[in-house]
């Protein structure tokens, strides 16, 4: 088909409907070409493959397996597990074909798959197939056992696929360094368009499965190393570069269960936010995250909570100890409350739970409690980027994610930055203990808060059977008291303000009579100026009616005297 | 003569013979005719006349092929007498099909 090439990448290829496998591929396996799934016992190849095969037979592409290791029976009811539906497709747009040499089968010369593939295609072409499933194919060419007629049946197979236009899947086993140890593996690598290796590792006693894209001709691809989980629905890619965040300007306010936490974050948590509360055993990083699932739930809101290693029934039991009763919510049903165990498969794999959970109930709010559990059961590099991955998830859908650390130490800044979620989370609380005076405390400080103007003081945090309470910073002498010592501070000072206030009424009282002093003195003094100034106004009376007196004695006298008619000279 | 039929299920005649054969074919390809040129050499020298060969084109009745268990061409069944027997390959191998039909190898030296 020298046109094929000519066509656009995008044109060539098939979806596998595999999450995570369509992205690293750029679009799935190569159409009308043969794709190589090679990996050791477990791998997931044959799951894999299935997988493939019936997402295109759910979406128009019948499909054909051939069975050349497992009894199709046998296939079909592992699947089963997965809730794809085979007998109902099997009716219409699946067929398997049992193809598993029978154990007491000799061969004498040499064979081919000329009969097999001409009856394919009849079979092919009555049904519409589109994809076929060869699984696996080295069980066939064992029979071989000449590295030639080997070649020379792969190259039929392949030539075959392109005249068909069939999409061919090849599962082949390889030892576990992905080397193949036989000819015809690499020359079946060599043959295929798109070569996936796949793998099954323990690390760390963990379980992990990965798959790398070896070579797709014609195309790109990604070619790190990507881990696979092997959930409910069957096989995913989890791991894969990541894919832009949301991005949506975001203001509302998502309250934490607990009044004085919101206010000391001006409001709550932001909606879509991922928090970190972390902290020692015992500092009530599960009573913070059920507020929260409580204060969502309250509100109506879907939420999920996430536990490890705790039966749900006892994380419940748990909280209402403290107040907080979830169970009608879980009654409900809105709230889920799921627990995993830690410590049987990787990170990822707990991503691909954790997603899956995500699309099943569809929360607004989401607790993981904790999450350490799941980056301490994977002692891998790659955990590193699990936080991410994570925040990737939650981001793109808006879900408010709080989730807690459980640190072995009593200081944040230690151990929390090893796990790298402190970086990627809006906001961080840490919660600590403080012990003194033969007492041990509970404090709450957030350490971070993006976006928000937040209070930098500690808090006591008092957990009671009504829940959480936040209270007051005490402050003295520059330290932050709490418990009994806060108590007795507390008094302390009440006692030293009441001497204070005593001291001041005194003083007032003092203060009161020297004024009362005052105002005497100025009463006597302004009386005494009343009698002066009457004194005053008598003395001048009394003169002024001497001089009239004095005045009408002089004219009396002049008169009697009449000879003079000069004008008595007034200056007498 | 024995009888060699390209129908399949000779029943009456595969009941009489006794030594009975299916080869399945895929058409006229190259190991399949030689498988079956190869099987009338063997049937000739070592069962005589109480021989049947019952052949079958996969490519004529593909489904029958795989509910028999049949998956590569040639494949050669021995129906009778049990326990069933069961080759793959165009039989140059004849020390291979001798052995597994019973013969003593000796005979070739």
């Amino acid at each position: 088909m020298p046109n094929a090439r000519m066509q656009h990448n995008k044109l060539n290829k098939v979806l596998t409907g595999i999450r995570g496998l369509d992205d690293i591929t750029n679009g799935g396996f190569p159409r009308g070409r043969a794709t190589l799934l090679a990996g050791g016992p477990g791998s997931g190849k044959t799951v894999l493959a299935l997988q493939a095969l019936v997402n295109g037979a759910k979406n128009g592409e019948p499909g054909i397996f051939v069975a050349f290791e497992e009894d199709s029976a046998r296939i079909v009811a592992n699947a089963a597990t997965f809730g794809w539906n085979l007998p109902e497709l099997e009716k219409q747009s699946l067929f398997f074909l049992d193809a598993k040499p029978r154990p007491d089968v000799v061969c004498a010369g040499q064979f081919d798959l000329a009969g097999l593939l001409a009856s394919l295609k009849a079979k092919a072409d009555q049904m519409g197939a589109k994809r076929i499933v060869f699984d696996s194919i080295d069980v066939l060419l064992s029979l071989l056992n000449d590295s030639l007629a080997e070649r020379r049946e792969l190259y039929r197979l392949s030539d075959w696929l392109v005249s068909c236009g069939l999409t061919g899947i090849i599962t082949c086993k390889n030892n576990d360094s992905g080397q193949t140890n036989l000819d015809y593996q690499d020359f079946l690598q060599y043959m295929v368009d798109c070569a996936i290796f796949l793998r099954h590792d323990l690390e760390n006693r963990v379980a992990r499965r990965t798959l790398r894209i070896v070579k797709y001709r014609g195309s790109g691809f990604y070619a790190g190393e990507v881990a696979l989980s092997l959930g409910d629905h069957g096989i995913e890619v989890v791991s894969f570069p990541l894919m832009p965040a949301y991005d949506r300007d975001i203001t509302e306010r998502v309250s934490s269960g607990v009044e004085r936490l919101d206010s000391m974050l001006g409001g709550g948590y932001y909606r879509g936010a991922a928090v970190l509360l972390s902290g020692a055993p015992g500092t009530a990083k599960t009573t913070l995250c059920g507020s929260f699932v409580l204060a969502a739930c309250a509100r109506g809101e879907r939420a999920l909570f996430v536990g490890f290693d705790e039966p749900a029934h006892e994380i419940v039991r748990n909280l209402r100890s403290v107040g907080i009763d979830l169970g009608p919510h879980v009654a409900s049903g809105l709230l889920h409350i799921q627990s995993i165990r830690s410590s049987l498969t990787g990170a990822e794999e707990h991503i691909g739970t954790l997603r899956n959970l995500l699309e099943t109930h569809q929360p607004r709010c989401f607790v993981i409690d904790p999450l350490s559990a799941i980056i301490n059961s994977d002692a891998n590099a790659s955990r590193r980027r699990m936080p991410e991955q994570l925040l990737a998830m939650t981001k793109a859908t808006g879900v408010t994610l709080v989730c807690s650390s459980l640190l072995n130490g009593n200081d944040a800044l230690d151990e929390s930055t090893d796990i790298q979620v402190s970086t990627v989370a809006d906001t961080w609380i840490h919660l600590s203990y403080d012990v003194l005076a033969g007492e041990r405390n509970r404090a709450l400080t957030i350490i971070k808060s993006r976006g928000t103007e937040h209070s930098n003081q500690v808090r006591e945090l008092i957990l009671s059977g009504s829940g959480i309470t936040l209270t007051d910073v005490y402050q003295a002498d520059g330290e932050v008291l709490m418990g009994t010592a806060r108590w007795q501070k507390e008094i302390s000072e009440k006692d030293a303000e009441e001497h204070l206030l005593a001291g001041v009424e005194h003083k007032r009282k003092e203060l009161e009579l020297a004024q009362a002093e005052v105002n005497a003195r100025i009463e006597v003094l302004q009386r005494g100026m009343a009698v002066k100034r009457a004194e005053l106004e008598m003395l001048l009376a009394a003169e002024v009616s001497r001089l009239k007196k004095t005045s009408r004695t002089h004219q009396a006298l002049w008169g009697k005297r009449s000879g003079d008619s000069q004008k008595p000279a007034s200056d007498c | 003569m024995p009888a060699i039929s390209p129908v399949p299920d000779s029943n009456q005649e595969a009941r009489a013979a006794g030594f009975v054969f299916r080869l399945y074919v895929a058409g006229e390809a190259p190991n399949s005719q030689l498988a079956l040129r190869n099987l009338k050499v063997l049937c000739n020298d070592h069962y005589r006349d109480d021989y049947h060969i019952d052949v079958v084109d996969v490519l004529l009745s593909p489904e029958r092929a795989w509910t028999e268990g049949v998956i590569v061409t040639p494949t050669v069944v021995r129906l009778n007498p049990e326990p069933g027997i069961r080759i793959i390959g165009n039989l140059s191998n004849t020390d291979q099909v001798l052995s597994v039909l019973g013969f003593a190898i000796q005979a070739n030296d």
